[in-house]
């Protein structure tokens, strides 16, 4: 297939920053005709951004991008895709007003001003991918009516619409039922079969292992593991990454809570539907007073949603109580005001005002007396944000930005805390400064904690009880001690 | 295609254009003269539903360039009276190369700078008329010394086929091959991209269309009442009337804005008697047609055929 005989895709010394932030760093890999590498790493590894680089909708800083032999780094995308690349976004965003026939259609379009009539070829072939992809009984429907799955069919036809020699997929299976996850395998495999070069970008080994040749496992922006699905999966970095090495845990029995009877939080039968995805299926947990719980699940299982919900920021099905009374009708801001504080994974500080006035912001209820006080209390917790004070928000690095975050939510004197992914894109040596800070809050505070995160290592030593979410489910309650043993396997 | 094929609408809409050409055997000489008025508006509102609807971008400022393309054919007869037809080839061309300067910048920037940028090309045009007056006329206006023709009639029939041509092109291109990439550029430019589509190059032509029509537009506006003024002409506030025409005509139709446009010069006129009153009841009845119907009269007529 490939001129020289060599990989269709050849990237190497890849680097990508984002401000202070490397996101990707000397990146390397290689797939070639005919072989399917799959691209895996935790979210915040930069597995996104690698893709985004291949394809030129990102320009790297540093690095070579080769799609058969021709160098293609740092070239607009509309012309890598012309060099024979093309990409299966994660989101499927159809022309709503045209018909699925159209849909496909467009892709097949060439860039020219002057084609004012459609060639009259194109019909046939887009009648063609779409017999292939499996739409052929839904031509003439507006994506709009479609089922989600069909939406991914679509999106699948629109790559592969150009004959791409180079095929990057991202999260291929997110949202699809196991018998939809199976049709696509096989279509994947069809077009490996080809000899095409296809890229699967998704978080863990275990989605994509029945499929994949190769297994390249990124973590912070580096390569730090590659083989067989099974090498990769043996590999000890990549255990200690989504696993930890071995876990000092330090929980404390359900039993040793005073309001064992009626906990502080239950989340009953919870369902939340995203238009045609289910984000969240009968979902139940609980949390008492003084107790630090876990969700523990990968990127899109459905931790955010779940934190939303008992936010009051989403529509559910199902019931949440606090102290026995239902939280449902109460607004957002009556929820947090009462004491349900989350940090949202997205941080949401205000990047132009300083730290000071960030935490001024979160304690804005509070008498004068009781603001100093808290906020002595938050610098004995985390002194850098001392030393920081003056300093704009922005301009501190992304560690230092998350304890900001925890802080100016702990200025509201929460009776719980929500902390949504506060490790997501932070380097090992952060993590163990906010490790620490959250320790001492467990040991000296009786706050309760309910924490989100797919950085197991991370989550475990603090916990008392863990959850494992997994497609909007549920699947492990537990002691963290007993999670490796129990829950591990299914996490890689 | 869409819930009306692109036929069956260009035969509705040219057996509207030749009913429409039978009016002036029995209209009065002042309605004549509303429609001719309110069919350049249509040209002007479909010439930004082009930018808005299709290529996705928000442009503030239409008047910038119809006031570009009226102004250079205006200034052009007043200072050596070429023949009309030329007068009007330069204010297109203008328009063109005016937008094309606002353009090539302005699409470098995203989402609501896009926006800002045109209405600042309009503010900087309204100053340059009002301080270069010994050109352009300044506050006063400019007047020309040729029209196109005095008969109400022959000037209706101009600006209804003019209208009809300009509709027909725009509304041709829009469900071309060409319309449905800068669909497509204007919803998910990313996605565009990769799929080997030059965003930037579709986005561009689209302005230029667009600016060609406005620029011609004004033009033939300008020879038919016989002078210019930035009130009438380059004000924000008639940009505005432009947008509220076309999203009230329906967003993504092309064809729509006519009706907005009409809509629009219709209610003024009806809503006359009230004195002051009558732009703030035409607005407010606007508000609510966005508000209730937000794909606008053309989207409520197509959607009512379009079989469950």
């Amino acid at each position: 297939m490939s001129d020289s005989g060599g990989p269709l895709l050849s990237v190497s010394g890849l680097t990508k920053r984002f401000g202070g932030l490397v996101a990707v760093k000397d990146m390397a890999l290689q797939v070639a005709a005919g072989e399917i590498l799959g691209l895996i790493g935790p979210n915040g590894s930069g597995k996104s951004t690698v893709m985004k680089l291949i394809m030129g909708i990102e320009r790297p800083d540093k690095g070579s991008v080769r799609i058969n032999g021709t160098e293609v780094a740092g070239w607009p995308s509309h012309r890598i895709a012309r060099m024979g690349a093309g990409i299966v976004f994660q989101h499927s965003r159809p022309l709503h007003r045209q018909t699925v026939l159209e849909n496909i259609k467009l892709a097949l379009l060439p860039d020219k001003l002057t084609r004012l009539l459609a060639d009259p070829a194109t019909d046939e072939r887009a009648r063609a991918i779409a017999a292939r992809v499996g739409l052929t009984n839904v031509l003439d429907r507006r994506p709009g009516t479609l089922p989600f799955a069909d939406l991914r069919k679509i999106e699948i036809a629109k790559a592969i619409a150009r004959d791409p020699q180079v095929l990057l997929i991202d999260e291929p299976f997110a949202g699809l039922t196991s018998a939809e996850t199976a049709g696509f395998s096989e279509l994947i495999c069809e077009l490996r079969d080809d000899g095409r070069a296809v890229l699967l970008v998704d978080h863990n080994v275990k989605s994509v292992s029945r499929l994949v040749d190769r297994v390249l496992a990124m973590y912070v922006g580096e390569r730090i593991a590659e083989g067989t699905a099974d090498e990769v999966m043996r590999n000890e970095t990549v255990r200690r990454v989504y696993l930890g090495g071995s876990i000092e845990t330090a929980a404390r029995p359900e039993s040793s809570f005073r309001d064992s009877t009626v906990p502080f939080l239950e989340v009953e039968n919870l369902n939340v539907q995203y238009g045609k995805a289910q984000a969240l299926q009968s979902v139940s947990i609980h949390i008492h007073a003084g107790e630090f719980v876990s969700v523990v699940g990968l990127n899109g299982a459905g931790k955010t949603t779940l934190f939303n919900a008992i936010s009051g920021f989403l529509r559910y099905s199902g019931d949440i109580r606090r102290e026995g009374s239902s939280l449902r009708g109460q607004t957002a801001a009556k929820i947090a005001r009462d004491g349900i504080v989350q940090c949202p994974e997205s941080r949401e500080l205000f990047t132009d005002m300083t730290v000071r006035e960030n935490l001024d912001l979160g304690g804005h209820h509070l008498t004068p007396a009781e603001n100093g006080e808290q906020m002595r209390w938050l610098f004995d917790l985390f002194p850098i944000l001392r030393d920081r004070q003056r300093q704009t928000a922005g301009t501190l690095s992304g560690g230092e930005q998350q304890m900001l975050t925890i802080a100016r939510a702990l200025m509201m004197k929460p009776k719980l805390l929500i902390l949504d992914e506060p490790t997501l894109g932070l380097a090992p040596v952060i993590l163990e400064q906010l490790s620490k800070a959250l320790e001492r809050l467990r040991q000296t505070t009786p706050i309760t904690v309910l924490l989100g995160e797919q950085n197991v290592t991370f989550a475990l030593p603090h916990s008392d009880r863990v959850y494992m979410l997994e497609h909007a489910r549920i699947v492990w309650e537990g002691e963290p001690a007993k999670f490796a043993a129990d829950a591990g396997t299914g996490y890689l | 295609m869409g819930s009306l094929s692109t036929h069956r609408i260009l035969l509705i809409g040219l057996a509207a254009v030749a009913l429409a050409s039978f009016l002036p055997l029995w209209a009065s000489g002042y309605i004549l003269g509303l429609l001719t008025l309110a069919y350049y508006f249509g040209v002007f509102a479909m010439a930004w539903d082009l930018l808005f609807g299709f290529a996705g971008e928000v442009n503030f400022g239409p008047t910038f360039l119809i006031g570009t393309g009226a102004y250079t054919a205006g200034i052009l007869d007043n200072l050596y009276q070429p023949p009309i037809w030329l007068c009007l080839v330069a204010g297109a061309l203008a328009a063109v190369a005016g937008g094309l300067v606002l353009a090539l910048p302005a699409l470098r920037v995203r989402g609501p700078y896009f926006g800002l940028t045109t209405l600042v090309a309009v503010l900087m045009l309204q100053n340059f008329i009002v301080v270069d007056a010994g050109l352009t006329g300044g506050e006063i206006g400019l007047t020309v010394p040729d029209v196109i023709s005095i008969s109400d009639t022959t000037n209706y029939l101009i600006a209804l086929w003019f209208m009809a041509i300009s509709g027909a092109i725009l509304f041709a291109l829009s469900r071309s091959p060409v319309g449905l990439i800068l669909q497509a550029s204007g919803q998910d430019a990313v996605q565009a991209g990769a799929l080997g589509f030059n965003v930037t190059k579709h986005k561009l032509t689209a302005f230029i269309i667009s600016a060609f029509f406005s620029g011609l537009a004004g033009a033939l506006l300008i020879f038919y009442l016989g002078s210019a003024s930035v009130g009438t002409l380059v004000d924000i506030t008639v940009g505005v009337q432009i947008i509220i025409a076309a999203v009230i005509g329906g967003r993504r139709t092309i064809l729509g804005a006519v009706l907005g446009a009409v809509f629009l010069i219709a209610m003024s006129e009806a809503l006359r008697p009230l004195g002051d009153l009558s732009n703030f009841v035409v607005f407010a009845i606007a508000l609510v047609v966005v508000l209730l119907f937000p794909s606008g009269f053309f989207g409520l007529l197509t959607r009512a055929r379009e079989p469950s």
